[in-house]
């Protein structure tokens, strides 16, 4: 299915056919000499939920910025399945296969729940296509589906603007979904969420991880412990400590400058 | 109608995404109606040609109606490309006054007359293409058009948009303006070009050839507000309204965001190009006056006193808008332009959605309760959301 609209991502093709979905190297990016990620490595597995964590301004969202174009490294590589990331557009790299949710719920409050899901739907993104394209059974039947999925099938119709704080984060989930990412990026999902919707949040995680890998920014740690594969903490733009929530937790240097306050 | 929830159900997996909306076939009715029967039976030759000139200006606003309402992209050039495409249709009209037997007392015969009063004895390898009909008719979309292509290409491209792109384009269409003022010898300076006579042997100056023209130019307006509702209707216009929201969203959506503003913008172009071109036949000449500043600004109050998210809005603010400078200008020259500034002030203060806003507002609701007062009984409720029927 994703090799089907993936087109620029022939992995047969590759003699040297990664193991890592996607493999972040020694990567930096300085703004005015300020290194806002500096030397960064960490590798994410297919059908991984990689959580980053770390206190503020240590470089995590930059750290997604980078993977989906956003900003421009310094230096250093991003290789998603074997390609090299940072000399694509940022719409060559959502073709690749990499989607990435903001911090705020970006949505379409000028469009139907329907339509913000339809611009996502993966197909007539050049203009001609965008001009002839045909809203047909596929095209429905993917949308009522993500909705389901998603808890807004009886919302379908109605603006985004009036959804929830909540509603509107899940419908950005969907607006990605729809793309079938092979690697979803996640900039605080449930920030700004009721204890409810974060249960049912985590429960949707859990439910799209089929097939894909997750990368997540977090602060809440208890929503970290039930998604978490593995973690990586961030810290002044570093990688301070790696692995299972169990370790990272016990690592007496993210204690000291994140855990502990 | 029947059960609520059915409807719902069936207008999400039916045709919910209809070319036009009863309403929208009813207001196109009307726009025809008024445009193409009733102007032309009410007034005397002179007034419909009014009426045909205020008209073009409503090609423009019918491209800043997808350009600034649908895709947030603000041009306050669009002058140029109205004045571009009337001077291509001038430029042709002129070479056909100007037969070597019309102009034999010149110096040179055979070129236009502006030519001649500056020496120039030859005709400009860029007027060339204007000999011929076909390829003018071309031409006055296609040179627009690349002109709208190369600047919002390389704006665009570069991430400029909002205040700084619509400074530029204030900033072109001043330089336009200042070029042809400039470049008396192949342009005609700041008279423009006039003594236009004949399209391919017809004289346009006849009552009967502005009455026939004005119905060309009603027609192809219609024309342009049906490819701008097809524009609108399908996913590249639910495109250009998510990225003036949200460009961010769209670019990492997977879509070049820069290739869809440049449609927009283009599209905007060609339109205001058919409008020039037509300003041109009708009135008979072509000058700088409607290239500059000004009339670019004057464009986009049509427009946003129509209603910038409305197609026929934009026609009737324009109409409206013009109307009204007609009358205040004879009576008050003086005060005229502070007028216009006022109303443009008090339309975007007050009403932000122009006369369509007002009427979708306060008159369609009235309007619907009445129709529906008089069909019995009153039609289930209607869940939030769905089409009306």
């Amino acid at each position: 299915m994703n090799a089907a609209i993936l087109p620029g991502s022939v992995i047969g093709a590759n003699p040297n056919a990664p193991e890592y979905l996607l493999a972040v190297d020694a990567l930096t990016v300085s703004f005015d000499g300020f290194k806002a990620v500096n030397d960064v490595s960490f590798y994410v597995d297919p059908n991984e939920i990689r959580v980053i964590i770390g206190p503020n301004g240590a470089g995590k969202t930059t750290v997604l910025d980078l993977i989906c174009g956003r900003t421009r490294a310094s230096a250093g590589s991003i290789k998603y399945k074997g390609q090299e990331l940072t000399k694509l557009t940022e719409s060559a790299i959502v073709q690749a296969g990499v989607g990435r949710k903001f911090q705020t719920p970006s949505i379409y409050d000028d469009l139907t729940v329907f339509e913000n899901l339809e611009i996502s739907f993966p197909r007539g993104r050049s203009v001609f296509g965008a001009l002839t394209f045909k809203r047909d059974a596929q095209v429905r039947e993917r949308i009522h589906e993500i909705a389901e999925t998603i808890f807004l099938k009886d919302q379908l119709l109605e603006r985004a603007e009036f959804l929830s704080h909540g509603q509107k984060q899940w419908l950005e989930i969907g607006m990605l979904l729809i793309q079938d990412p092979e690697l979803l990026m996640l900039d605080e999902p449930v920030a700004g969420m009721s204890v409810g919707e974060r249960i049912k949040t985590a429960e949707l995680l859990n439910q799209i991880i089929v097939g894909r890998s997750v990368l997540v920014i977090e602060h809440d740690m208890k929503f970290v412990e039930d998604i978490a594969h593995r973690v990586t903490v961030l810290h002044q733009g570093k990688v301070l400590s790696e692995g299972s929530m169990e370790r990272v937790k016990n690592d007496p240097k993210v204690i000291e400058v994140y855990l502990g306050h | 109608m029947k059960n609520p929830v059915q409807t719902l159900t069936k207008s999400v997996t039916v045709n919910d995404n209809p070319f036009m909306k009863p309403i929208e076939w009813l207001s196109l009715a009307v726009l025809a109606l008024v445009l193409l029967v009733v102007l032309p039976s009410l007034l005397d030759a002179f007034r419909l040609n009014l009426v045909g000139k205020y008209l073009t200006y409503a090609f423009v606003a019918l491209g800043l109606v997808i350009c600034w309402g649908y895709a947030g992209i603000l041009s306050l050039g669009q002058g140029c490309f109205f004045g571009l495409g009337g001077y291509c249709m001038a430029m042709y009209l002129k070479l056909e006054a100007s037969s070597v037997e019309n102009t034999k007392i010149q110096s040179t015969p055979g070129i236009p007359d502006f030519m001649d009063w500056n020496q120039i004895t030859a005709l400009p390898w860029f007027w060339k293409p204007f000999q011929s009909l076909p390829l003018t008719l071309i031409l006055v979309v296609a040179v627009p058009v690349l002109f709208a292509f190369v600047i919002s290409a390389a704006l665009f491209k570069r991430r400029v948009g909002g205040t700084y792109f619509a400074i530029i384009t204030q900033a072109i269409a001043a330089i336009l303006t200042i070029l042809i003022v400039g470049q008396q010898g192949y342009t005609g300076g700041i008279n423009g070009i006039t003594d236009l006579r004949t399209l391919h042997g017809w004289d346009i100056r006849t009552d009967g050839a502005h009455t026939i023209l004005y119905f060309v130019n009603g027609g192809l307006l219609i024309g342009c507000i049906l490819i701008a509702q097809f524009v609108k209707k399908s996913k590249l216009g639910r495109i250009l309204v998510a990225m003036r929201d949200k460009e961010d969203r769209v670019r990492f959506s997977g879509y070049s965001v820069a290739g869809f503003k440049v449609f927009a913008f283009c599209l905007a172009a060609a339109f205001a190009a058919i409008g020039g071109a037509m300003f041109t036949l009708q009135v008979g000449f072509m000058s700088p006056s409607f290239v500059g500043i000004v009339p670019s600004i004057e464009m986009v109050i049509y427009a946003a006193v129509g209603g910038r998210m409305s197609l026929f809005g934009a026609v009737w603010g324009t109409l409206l808008v013009n109307w009204a400078k007609t009358s205040f200008s004879e009576s008050f020259p003086d005060l005229w332009l502070f007028g216009l500034g006022a109303l443009f002030i008090a339309v975007v203060l007050a009403f932000p959605n122009g006369l369509a806003g007002i009427w979708r507002e306060h008159v369609e609701p009235r309007l619907t309760r009445r129709v529906k007062g008089l069909r019995a009984p009153p039609p289930a409720i209607v869940p939030h959301g769905a089409p009306a029927e």
